[in-house]
């Protein structure tokens, strides 16, 4: 899996890398400013970019725009953004255009390796990997809105662990239930918010975008 | 509250129903009673002038004979400044009369009034007599009366000219009747007219002639008496609004704030709110300290306690060491949350990436409540005034979250080129009042610190509206010249 890193702090961008070459992954290219990262993305080709929100040369949202643009040039094109906070103005900017393939991680995250790296293979495969933070601040504020509030509490909590990205298998295994019963609830999920049976693989991302948009 | 009731836009202009025949006549009864109450101010000092003419011809013999002089001199100074309080309080009359009348909103000049417990009655004396603008409060007072005194006379001195001519003409002629009903015209009150003294001669001509065309001399008199008294009330009429004009301008000049009081009062409000921000400052610092003190710091310590006691266990007890460095992991990632919240409470990141709008938008994705965010800004204000609307509007929706039982909310957000704009509108139960609420007064405050002011709007049952308004340019060159 060929992977282009851009962080602007040399040790956590020489550590993603070791920790993605250890795992079997190969780093294209780790660069350090947005305008880096595309020249980078239109010259590797790189099945996913692990992208930090802030980087030179404006130290604002540098990273997350340069993604957005490389997004918009190859559409589909797997991002995991890192940052040192959640926002969920920003992963609803992320995933607006619905095609999955999107994360949007605190960089504490990178602490658990075995994790993180799901992560970013999730995201490569076209998944989604939503930081339990940003789950955690919408499902807490966001609860009074539209489809999402007929949501009874336990099929809120099954969708936020599908929005983390987890399969029906890591769901149960994480709510203590069987597989079954994850399959019920996503079901049900899907029906209350009015998502059709017909394009089954992106329900799990569209499923997230209907309360992260409202 | 009395600058904004005289605000210029609450007081346009309805279409007179006679025109400019209405315009003045409407005009020379406010001229007329601003004097009147301009001069009603000159009685207190009537009455001090009298107390100390009293004071300065019998406190001498006093002395002598009945002893307690300090008792007259206690006495002229109490009144001396009730006639100062009843001044101020004539003055602020016309200041808002002229406000209404003559469209010139007139600020108060008057230093602060000195407070505390401590604030004695010599004080309060003080405060009032060292104040410049009490001084020019009198020359005003003194002014209308001569002014007044000197229109009233022109009027009367030119009825008195009129009505001696008439008895020197009416005696010789016989013909009473034909000039009385014209003794009484020529009565415009107020307005100075050159004109009026010309009368008597106009009308005493016509004495020279034969006496069997007297009674024809008598009726060109009577209409010529006539003609010019159409012709002063109608000057009178036409002056009348020019002249309340002229009036504000000076009322403007010698009642509002002159370039001194202005001064000190812009001194005092940066004083007020400069220890209030140095006040804030300080607390927000603390604040600060005691969040890395009690939460970081303490957990990077005990972290590091544990990472030397799993040292130490490494060989003897590899079990517990790794159950320790798990421990420890757990405490690195709960010391990088608690820093994240200091820095999100410090600077919000959204903030210092997007600016105010988004920042904004991120609030509202946070409310646990439906909130609209509209609005446009061409560029971004300066990052103070940036994170002062941020917090302000921050706190206004926890207050609408908290306390409104409100449905839905709007933020509407929006820089005039001068200020930045933001209103924020809850369906809520209303009856927000920010001299009760502290978290209002507090923002109130912090305003200040930028000439900022905010309105709060909230009649009970809603909605409440908070609208703030900080005036600063926007940092892009194309506004920031307007």
């Amino acid at each position: 899996m060929r992977v282009v890193i851009a962080e602007d702090l040399f040790l956590l961008r020489d550590g993603l890398t070791r920790m993605l070459q250890a795992h079997g992954m190969t780093v294209v290219q780790a660069v350090e400013t947005g305008p880096e990262l595309l020249a980078a993305v239109a010259a590797g080709a790189p099945d996913v970019l692990v992208v930090d929100v802030r980087l030179p040369p404006t130290f604002t949202d540098e990273g997350l725009r340069a993604a957005l643009e490389a997004r918009r040039g190859a559409p589909g094109l797997p991002v995991l953004v890192l940052s040192q906070y959640v926002e969920p103005l920003y992963a609803r900017e992320l995933l607006a255009d619905g095609t999955g393939g999107i994360g949007y991680l605190l960089k504490d995250r990178v602490m658990d390796s075995t994790q993180f790296v799901d992560a970013v293979r999730r995201v490569a495969a076209g998944g989604t990997a939503m930081d339990p933070e940003v789950i955690a601040r919408l499902l807490t504020h966001n609860s009074g809105n539209g489809a999402v509030a007929s949501l009874s509490p336990r099929e809120r909590e099954v969708l936020g662990l599908m929005a983390e990205g987890r399969s029906n298998a890591a769901v149960a295994q994480q709510l203590v239930i069987t597989e079954r019963a994850v399959a019920k609830h996503t079901a049900s999920i899907f029906l209350r918010l009015g998502l059709q049976p017909s394009d089954d693989d992106n329900r799990r991302v569209l499923a997230v975008l209907a309360y992260l948009n409202r | 509250m009395s600058i904004t009731r005289t605000a210029p836009e609450l007081r346009a202009r309805r279409p007179r129903p006679f025109g400019w025949i209405g315009a003045g006549a409407s005009a020379l009864g406010r001229g007329s009673a601003l004097c009147a109450v301009a001069s009603a101010g000159a009685v207190p000092v009537l009455a001090m002038a009298c107390v100390l003419r009293m004071l300065l011809s019998d406190g001498t013999r006093n002395i002598t004979t009945h002893g307690p002089y300090h008792t007259w001199v206690l006495l002229g100074l109490a009144l001396l400044s009730l006639s100062a309080v009843r001044l101020r309080w004539a003055v602020r009359h016309s200041r808002r009369l002229v406000g209404r009348w003559c469209g010139v909103a007139i600020a108060e000049p008057y230093r602060p009034a000195p407070t505390g417990d401590q604030v004695g009655r010599w004080q309060r004396i003080s405060w009032l007599l060292n104040d410049p603008a009490t001084w020019r409060d009198l020359l005003w007072t003194g002014l209308n009366v001569v002014g007044g005194f000197l229109l009233l006379l022109l009027p009367v001195g030119a009825l008195a000219v009129y009505g001696l001519s008439y008895l020197l003409i009416g005696g010789r002629i016989g013909h009473p009747d034909a000039s009385v009903p014209s003794a009484p015209l020529p009565t415009p009150p107020t307005p100075p007219t050159p004109a009026a003294p010309s009368l008597p001669t106009g009308s005493g001509r016509p004495l020279a002639g034969p006496v069997h065309s007297l009674l024809h001399a008598g009726v060109a008199v009577f209409s010529l008496a006539l003609l010019l008294c159409l012709l002063l009330t109608a000057a009178a009429l036409w002056a009348a609004p020019r002249l309340l004009t002229v009036y504000g301008r000076l009322a403007e000049q010698l009642l509002g704030p002159n370039r001194e009081a202005r001064l000190a009062q812009r001194v005092d409000h940066l004083a007020a709110t400069r220890s209030d921000t140095i006040d804030s400052g300080a607390a927000e610092m603390r604040r600060i300290e005691r969040d890395l003190h009690d939460g970081a710091q303490a957990r990077l310590v005990a972290m590091g306690m544990t990472l030397n006691t799993a040292e130490q266990l490494f060989e003897s007890n590899p079990q517990a060491a790794r159950a320790l460095v798990t421990e420890a992991k757990a405490s690195s990632a709960k010391a990088l949350a608690e820093l994240r919240d200091l820095v999100r409470g410090i600077h919000p990141p959204v903030l210092a990436d997007r600016g105010l709008l988004d920042a904004v938008r991120a609030l509202a994705l946070d409310l646990p409540l439906p909130a609209q965010v509209a609005g446009t800004l061409p560029a971004r204000p300066p990052a103070p005034v940036e994170s002062a609307a941020y917090f302000a509007v921050n706190e206004l929706l926890a207050n609408v979250s908290k306390h409104a039982g409100a449905c839905r909310v709007w933020i509407e957000i929006t820089h005039n080129g001068e200020a930045l704009r933001i209103g924020v509108t809850d369906d809520g139960r209303g009856g927000a009042d920010p001299s009760r609420g502290t978290g209002l007064r507090g923002l109130e405050r912090r305003l200040a610190a930028f000439d900022g002011v905010l309105a709060v709007s909230s009649p009970p049952g809603g909605p409440t509206i908070a609208s703030l308004e900080i005036p600063c340019a926007l940092s892009s060159p194309k506004t920031s010249s307007c």
